[in-house]
Formats: structure tokens, sequence, C-alpha cells
């Protein structure tokens, strides 16, 4: 048979099935719509990154530090000015901001900017225009929540430390930066030149200084790094030029859209599965029709090929539809998503997206259809003359070639799809792996459902019930496509739920551990006795004084510093963190509720010189910097040499809010030495954490604090950020499961229309009928359910120990609550496909016969 | 020519084997109409789907025009079929989503024959529904999808035509109708027809009457009908 007539047999034959197969064929829509969405939104996003990478650094190059710059490095710098080279500054540091009018106080990052601040991109400011305006006097433009949090206004002066500003003007768009980021903390730029006079970088404090560089041709980025490397290195300033900003954003995008794939990938196999099951339904309405073409003289090849061509077809309708979804989807993704994006992300229609989503989704469906068609070669013309049942009619050789050829596609299609998404073949194989493990698991379960029920049930058992329970191992049955498809949707839904109470837990547990509600910080060493006055004459409770003191590393068991960080004796080079970072230690003999000793004895204060001092390591430090007990460190403390013994090694609970110290020292080596105090304070009822917050500003200016449950608010809305894009993961991953259980569903559904319409003949009321078909599916619906619950169980398990890194506590509340709502859907979509048994008379059945 | 060669057919079940049909010759000449008769059970259906080539014998053979069907793979029997066979069955066996013309196109498209249409209409219009080729089968009566049916087993203008109980579904009436369109094609075109039934009076129609009983031919004789009697009586 030529092509031409082929295709206008396949396409008339296909009259009355065409709208069940494209609601088969449906089932991998939203898996296109998922990979043309996220692969639209990440090329999108990527050739955002390259058209803004400059804007998002703000100059050539940007070199930051923890610490001042050193003089020669200054000096330096200075000098490339006569190249031709731009510099420009900005000091980023936290500190309370008070807002004189109202009083209304709020910790926030203070960033202080020299003029020509940033050389690339453009800071977009309400009213407009007000960015050129911020060096020409002691003025502040600052986020709108600051202006909410403290009741302000436009207009309004700012105290910052000592120094007076004036809003002139809040801030739009700020370039490479988070919006969520200004949820822990409002931002204020002022000019450089007044940071002097807020006297808040005083001993201790803590601010990061970026430096931005405009180059000249003279002196491109590669350059500039080959002459300053080494003194950059010895500085310990980080420099980042737009090409690694670029590089390190598009690995992040990547990353995420791996992630994101994953889900895809998942969502198009699911999506297979319902084409399969729904597929194999539209199989067996096709016998008859299979059986005269062949006795009309079609070959099995001429069949094979009439089913696969409306396959195609109906396959490329499907994808089609869900390639538009996943346009709509790419052009909301940027809104949802805004908060977390540090640039702009312009929309266009990405055709290779397109293109690759509808030609992965055709052959996901084709490959998952092909499984049941290739049945149709087995379908005989005897049919035509004496029918036998479906699986009868479809069963063919035990070893046939075609289907172990199309087996083979599949489980290798399957592979490949990921190991083209995934960054490594080894992922690709692990992720291929894990679905055919999720499968697999939702499989055994089903049979081990299917032939539990045949000995399970007992004739004492009511009529409807043993059918219904009947119904889950006769020939035919739909209990394993039914149980794969349910339970596959809830193991997506309550794993993301599983996940989310997980870290919402551990947020709680931070903020309960402590009494405290206000935290006081950058407490200079004479302010920590009157603070504590100040706290206690207000009525409140001082929870706790903890001294610190800020030092390095100057040489362990007589190695200097530099050295260790190329030493490779005693297990290899030390990270570099560990031994340039400046540790902000306290003093005290004993260890306190957040910490549990792991090796030695922890110094109780009894040692006396001439003996070193004791010091207590975090066990992750000591592995870092290769400690033994015994071995002797030397801290450089503000340019003082103290050395120490380690005698002991703690693991502390970070998750604690609390302050927490890698390094305790003995009281006695500390006590004299500069420091700075952390005071908890515990300030009960409406309105005195503010009080109590403005009365210290207003006293020690540069004294930073914190209200805990702002910083719960702030969790709390970071969280909600997070929770709708949950949401939408949940409704998707529902939205998945349903047109592949309507395919599984609908592929009983003629079996079940012949027997409930054949009950009634034998005498069944409706209700009977009604019953038994509730029965057959609150049973597939629970054991779906329960079986989705159980696997994601594991695999929020596995995420919160492997990716966070965190302890993991089953949530069944929101388990049950998806379980009750799968087990609902599948009862609703059983009862709604079956409901023409309701509708037909008994004398169907006589017809039919 | 149509010949059975001492077919033999066996189904298994289980550890027995039971044969259904045993050691059937006979031959069947060009342009004949023969009628199998038996009571249920007997191996009329069997009989059909082996003579058909829709099913191999276990032992035996039958030949169509000199070649062995059972040497044949099954795409082959099936092109034979599409080249040489029509049906008509006791259902009717009509594709419930192809309109009666396109019913009766298919064998035509099937080996890609480009005058279908025009073919399928005046079949249609011989058998009576020259104004009903667009309707579905659902919208036709048993009688008229029977001619439908009948129209359809002459579309590739087969040699020889197989008629599995063509009138079981059908009121007396109409049944009478069917037959006579069958012998009037059967004159007009030389077809060669097998009528499978039990219906002894239908049977009584045909030159021959083979009759079966238990799985093997019991009787094989000419019901002394002249082929000019068979005309006359169609005519």
């Amino acid at each position: 048979m030529r092509i031409g007539p082929l295709l206008s047999l396949a396409w008339k034959e296909s009259r009355t099935a065409r709208r069940r197969l494209l609601l088969y064929m449906s089932s991998i829509s939203l898996g296109v719509a998922a990979l043309v969405a996220i692969d639209s939104f990440a090329s999108n996003t990527q050739r955002s990154v390259r058209e803004q990478a400059r804007a998002l650094l703000g100059g050539d190059i940007a070199l930051s530090s923890r610490q001042p710059f050193p003089k020669s490095l200054v000096v330096a710098l200075d000098s490339l000015k006569s190249e031709g080279v731009a510099l420009t500054e900005v000091t980023t540091f936290t500190s309370m901001a008070l807002l004189e009018r109202t009083g209304g106080t709020r910790l926030a990052q203070i960033r202080a900017v020299t003029p020509g601040y940033p050389f690339y991109g453009t800071i977009l400011t309400e009213p407009a225009h007000q960015w050129a305006q911020l060096q020409s006097g002691r003025f502040a433009l600052v986020d709108p929540s600051l202006l909410l949090a403290v009741n302000g206004r436009i207009g309004d002066t700012l105290a910052l430390g000592f120094a007076r500003f004036i809003v002139i003007g809040t801030l739009t768009s700020v370039p490479g930066d988070v919006g969520v980021s200004s949820a822990i903390g409002p931002r204020i730029y002022i000019p450089a030149r007044y940071t002097d006079e807020t006297s808040l970088l005083l001993f201790g404090s803590r601010s990061d200084r970026e430096v931005l560089l405009r180059l000249t041709p003279k002196l491109p980025a590669h350059l500039f790094n080959f002459r300053f490397k080494e003194r950059l290195e010895a500085a310990q300033v980080r420099s980042r030029t737009v090409a690694e900003t670029e590089f390190n954003l598009t690995q992040a995008i990547d990353q995420l859209r791996d992630f994101l794939s994953v889900i895809g990938l998942v969502a198009l196999l699911l999506g297979g599965i319902g084409v399969a099951s729904g597929v194999n339904a539209f199989v067996m309405r096709k016998i008859d029709t299979v059986a005269v073409l062949r006795c009309l003289g079609a070959t099995s090849r001429q069949v094979l090929a009439i089913y696969i061509v409306q396959a195609i077809a109906m396959g490329f309708l499907g994808a089609a539809v869900g390639a538009v979804l996943g346009v709509g989807i790419q052009l909301a993704l940027p809104s949802v998503l805004a908060d977390f994006l540090p640039l702009d992300v312009g929309i266009t229609l990405e055709s290779s997206a397109i293109l690759t989503g509808m030609l992965v989704g055709v052959w996901v469906a084709l490959v998952f259809a092909m499984r049941p068609l290739v049945a149709l070669r087995n379908v005989s013309p005897l049919q035509t003359l004496r029918r036998e049942s479906d699986a009868a009619a479809l069963r063919g050789a035990r070893v046939d070639p075609l289907n172990i050829l199309v087996s083979v596609t599949m489980v290798l299609s399957i592979a490949a799809l990921g190991v083209a998404r995934a960054d490594t073949v080894q992922q690709g194989l692990m992720f291929a792996a894990g679905i055919a493990g999720a499968v697999g698991f939702l499989y055994l379960t089903a049979a081990a459902l299917s032939s539990g029920a045949r000995r399970l049930v007992r004739p004492r058992w009511p009529f409807v019930l043993r059918q219904g329970v009947a119904s889950l191992y006769r020939p035919g049955n739909q209990t394993r496509s039914v149980v794969l498809a349910l339970g596959f949707g809830v193991f997506l839904m309550s794993t993301i739920y599983q996940v989310q109470q997980n870290l919402l837990r551990t947020v709680d547990v931070k903020l309960d551990a402590s009494r405290a509600n206000v935290i006081f910080f950058d407490v200079q060493g004479d302010q920590g006795e009157p603070l504590d006055s100040l706290v206690r004459a207000s009525g409140y409770t001082v929870v706790q004084r903890t001294p610190m003191v800020p030092m390095k590393v100057s040489s362990v068991n007589g190695v200097p510093a530099a050295r260790l960080l190329t030493d490779t004796t005693n297990g290899g080079r030390r990270p570099g963190w560990v031994v340039r970072r400046e540790f902000r230690s306290t003093y005290r003999d004993s260890l306190v509720a957040s910490e549990k000793l792991t090796a030695g004895t922890f110094h109780t204060g009894g040692s006396a010189a001439p003996a070193m001092p004791e010091v207590s390591v975090d066990k992750g430090v000591a592995r870092d910097l290769r400690l033994s007990l015994g071995d002797t460190i030397v801290w450089d403390v503000q340019s003082v040499l103290v050395p120490t013994r380690v005698t002991s090694f703690r693991e502390v609970n970070w998750t604690r809010f609390e302050p927490n110290f890698f390094v305790v020292f003995e009281t006695r080596a500390l006590d004299k030495a500069p420091k700075q105090f952390v005071v908890l304070a515990d300030v009960r009822g409406t309105g005195a954490v503010a009080r109590l917050q403005r009365d210290v500003v207003t006293r020690f200016p540069n004294v930073a604090s914190l209200d805990l449950t702002l910083i719960q608010q702030t969790v709390a809305n970071v969280l909600g950020k997070v929770t709708s894009a949950i949401r939408f993961m949940a409704a998707l991953s529902l939205a998945l499961g349903i047109p592949v259980l309507f395919s599984a569903v609908s592929a009983t559904r003629r079996e079940r229309l012949r027997e409930g319409v054949l009950l009634k003949v034998l005498g069944a009321t409706r209700r009977q009928v009604g019953r038994i078909m509730l029965a057959e599916y609150l049973l597939l619906g629970s054991l779906g359910s329960v079986a989705g619950v159980v696997l994601s169980v594991g695999g929020a398990w596995a995420l919160m120990r492997f990716v966070f890194k965190q302890p993991f506590v089953p949530a069944l509340v929101p388990a049950a609550l998806v379980a009750l709502l799968m087990i609902g859907i599948a009862v609703s979509i059983g009862m709604l496909t079956g409901r023409d048994v309701f509708r037909e008379t008994p004398m169907a059945a006589l017809r039919e016969a | 020519m149509l010949e059975a060669r001492q077919l033999r057919k066996e189904y298994r079940s289980g550890d027995h084997t039971l044969a259904v049909l045993r050691d059937v010759t006979f031959t069947i000449p060009d342009g004949a109409f023969v009628a199998v008769v038996g009571p249920s059970g007997s191996g009329k259906t069997t009989l059909l789907g082996l003579l058909a080539g829709l099913d191999v014998p276990s032992s035996g053979s039958v030949w169509l025009d000199g070649t062995d069907l059972g040497r044949l793979s099954e795409d082959k029997r099936a092109q034979l079929r599409g080249a040489k066979v029509g049906f008509v069955f006791q259902s009717f066996q009509l594709i419930p989503t192809l309109t009666a013309l396109e019913n009766v196109q298919v064998p035509l498209e099937l080996r890609g024959d480009d005058g279908a249409p025009a073919r399928a209409r005046e079949l249609l219009a011989r058998v009576g529904l020259g104004d009903r080729v667009d309707h579905f089968p659902n919208q036709l009566s048993g009688g008229e999808q029977q001619r439908v049916a009948i129209a359809r087993a002459f579309s590739n203008a087969p040699r020889l035509l197989f008629a599995d109980e063509p009138t079981g579904n059908l009121d007396s009436e109409t049944g009478e109708r069917i037959v006579e369109l069958l012998l009037t094609l059967n004159r007009e075109s030389g077809t060669t027809i097998v009528l499978v039934t039990h219906d002894l009076a239908l049977a009584g129609r045909a030159q021959r009457i083979i009759r079966l009983a238990d799985g093997v031919v019991v009787s094989d004789a000419s019901t002394e009908r002249p082929r000019s009697a068979v005309a006359s009586m169609a005519g």
C-alpha cells in the first residue's frame, strides 16, 4: 500500500477515536510544557546574563575584601588612574537606622558609595533620577521596605550612627542585587565621604569593601589580573571579571535548569505511562476492526502502520498543546521568580526549545504507544469468525523480536533523555535508575496488591465489597496502571511538601531554642556594662552577654599561616578559608547547651601561667586545619601573639539562634584583650522592643540590634515566596497525574461497562453497581496513595540528608492530605468514566450479545 | 480451483488433543456454488477459516489456483486474500468508523487501486444502496449492512467468496433478498461461492452440499440443480 492511501485510511479510520486518542496523548502535554518552559526560560536568562553581565558587576573588574585594602595596594591601584583607569568604591556594613520623626528603628545594610558608582548599569529610583543627586549632600536612597518598617517618607531625616541623612528617594532596581536580599536587611545608599561621620566602623565591626574598576583598551581584564595577581592574593582581595560573573551566573542557571529538568522529565515519562495505558485501551477497541482489515487482505505491517500514523498525529497534537502551554509558563516564570533573579530577563520565543520539547514529546508518546500497538499485529483474521477475549486476541509469541526491540528502545530512550539532561553520564544514568526504581516499587506494590486481593477476599464479605476487590485481580485489570499513575503523583506532591515542612521546622527550632527575642551586637568593650544596666533599668532581662574577640591564625605548631596554605604534610593542603578567615572567638570555662564535646577535656580555667592557655576548637575547623589534641596554635589578636594549646574538640549546633564560636579560649587568655559583646535580652510587652531599640540606638548609635520576631517575619516572608514556587510545582504534579489517571481508568472502561450492565441484567440495582465501583476505586486510590507516600518519605529523607544536610522528620499531616486528595480524585475520575454504567439499560447487554 | 487435501485441524487443551477436522478432502471447481452444512460444533467455521487462509491446518493442505496456502507466510496469505478472496459474515463485520462507501473501498485501497471510489459507488448501487453511500454502519439496518458487506466482498472482484451464515442475523424476507443477491453476483461474475450454514433450506439453493459431522465429511453430493436452473431462479 502506498503512503497516500495509507494516510487516508488512517485518517478515516481514526474518525471516532480521535478525541479519545488525543486525550491519551495529552498525558504528554504537561511534560512537553515543562521542558519547553524550562529550556526557553533558561535560554532567555542566559541571553540576558550575557547582555547584562557588565551591568551586573558594575565595572570591568570588581575587587572585594572583608578588610581595608593594604596601603601598598591602594597606592598601586591609584597609580592606574594615570593610565586612564577609573575607580569607584562601595563599603557595605550593617547598622541601626533610626528615623527621627517617628522614632522607628530597623537594622539595615548601609552601602557607602564614592562618586561614579556604578560604572555600568543603572540604579533606578523613585522619584526618577535621584541616583545622580546622591553625592550632592547628606542624602540617602533607601529600600521602600525600610520606610514601611519605620513609618517614614521621602524627605525624612535618617540617623545612622552619629550622622544624619535626608531620604531623597527609594530604590526600585539595583542591577546585580537579588530582590530577596533586601528582605533580610533593607539597603541604604549614602555618599562614602560621610562614612566617618557615622562612627559606625569601629573596632571589630564587619564591613565589606568592593572597588570597581573601569579599564581601558590598553589594560584589559586579563592583563590587569596578570599584573596584580600576586598583590591581590597577598592582600586576600578577591577579584571578579565580567567573564567570571557571566560564567558563575550561567552555571547557577544551568544548575537550576538541571533540577527543573528532572521534574520535566518525570512529567514526560509519567505522561508516557499515561499514553501506554490509554493506547492499551484503544487497542482493545480496535481488535474487531483489525481482524476485518486482515480478512480484507491487510498485512500486519499495514495494520501497524495505520495505527502508528494515528499515534504520531495525535502525539504531535498533544506535544503541540504542551508547547503552547510551555510558552505560556515561560511568560509567567520571570514574574514568579523575580525576587530570586539578579537581572531582568528579556523574553523571546526560543524556537530550539520549542522544537526540542515537541520532538522529545512525540518520541516519548510514540515509544510508549508502540508497546500496546505492536500487539495489534497478533490479531488474527480468524477473530471475525470466532471472537476470543481481548487478551487472547492480542496474545502473541512468547518471544517477539519487535516487542523486545520496543522495550529496549523504551529503556534506552529514558536513559538517553536522562543523560542528555544531566551534567554527566553518571548523573543521567542515576536519574534514569531512580525513575526505574520508583516505577519498579510502585509496580511491585500493585502486583502485590493484585495477588494479595485474590487471597484476601472472604466469602462472608458483603457482595459489593467482594466484587470491588475482585476487580483488582480480574483479567485485564487496571491495578498496575492506576497505582503507578496515582503513586507517582502522590510521590511528587508529597515529597515537595515533606521537604518544605522539614525546612520550616529547622527554622522554627532556631527561633525557639533561645528565650531571648532581641539581640544587640557591635557592642564595644566599654559599652557592655552600661548597655546591661540600660536593659535592666527598663525592666527586662539580659539572657546572655558574650564577649567576642577578632583574631587570625598566626601559626600552627610553628608553621606560619602563609606556609600552611601550601604545606602538604599531615594530610594534604588546608582550605584557604580556615587559614585566612577572621575568627571571632570567645572565652569561658564551661560548655554551653549548643555544644557537645567530641574529644579531649574542656578547659576548666584551672591552668595558670606559665602554662600555655587552652582552647577548644570546632571539629570541622580542626579537621580543615589538620589539628590534633595537644597542637599549638599561635593567634594574632590585634597584632598581639597569643600562643594556645588545643585540648578539646567540640561539635556545635549552628542552627540554634545564639552566638556560637569556632574557638573558645580559656578566660585568662583573652579577658584583657580588646573585645566586643553580643548581648541577648528577653524583652516582653507590645512595643517594648521598638522602645528599647530606640533608647539603645540613641545612647549607643553604633550598637546594632535585631528584633528576632522581625527575623521570624522575614523568614516567613522569604518562605512565602518559596512556598508560592512550591505550590506551583505541587499543582503541576497534580495536573500531571490527572490525564494519566484518566487514561489508566478508561483503559478498562469497556469491560466495566459490560460487567455493570450484565450485573444489572442479573438484578443488581444502580446503587449496588455504584458501590462496587466505589469499593474498587477507594481500594485503588488508597493503595496508590499509600505507596506514593512511602516513596515520598524516602525521597524527602534523601533530599534532606544529602542536599539540605538537615535532619528529617516525616510530615504526616501534609502527606495524609495529599493522599486524601488523590483518593478523592481517583474515585471521582473512576465514577465519572464509569457513569455510562448507570445510564445503560440491561437491554444494551442483550443487544451487544 | 479450490482444493482441500486431507485437512486435519487439532486444538490442544492441556494434555488433551481435540481433532476438530479430520481427513477432509474435496475439490471445488471455479464458478461453483457450494454449501457446507452441519450441526453446531461439526467444524464448519474451522473449515471455512482454513479454506480462506485465515488459519493453517495441523496437517494436510489447501490449494487455491495451484498455490499451497500453508506454505505462504501470514502476510502473503493476506495479500492473496486481498487479491482473490471475499468474505461475508453473519455479523456483517463492517468497520464502524468508516462510511458505507469507505468500507467498500478498503480492499481496493489496501492494494492501492486508484479507481476505488468509482468502483465502490457502482457496487453499492448494484446492491441497491446508491443513496446510502455516506451512511455509517450504525445508521443502516441489518439487511443494509449485509448488502454493504456483500458489495465490499465483491469490490476486489474475488475469484472466491466465503459466506459464513450470511442470513443468520436477518429476518427471513431480508435473508432471501441477500441470497438472491449472492446468486446474481455468482452468476454474473463467475465467482466461486462457499457458503457455510446450518440452514438446510438455504443450503438447498447451492449446486452442491458438503455435509460435516464431528469433523469429518459425511456426504458430498450434488443437488442436481443445473447451473442454468440456479441462473433462472436468480433471474
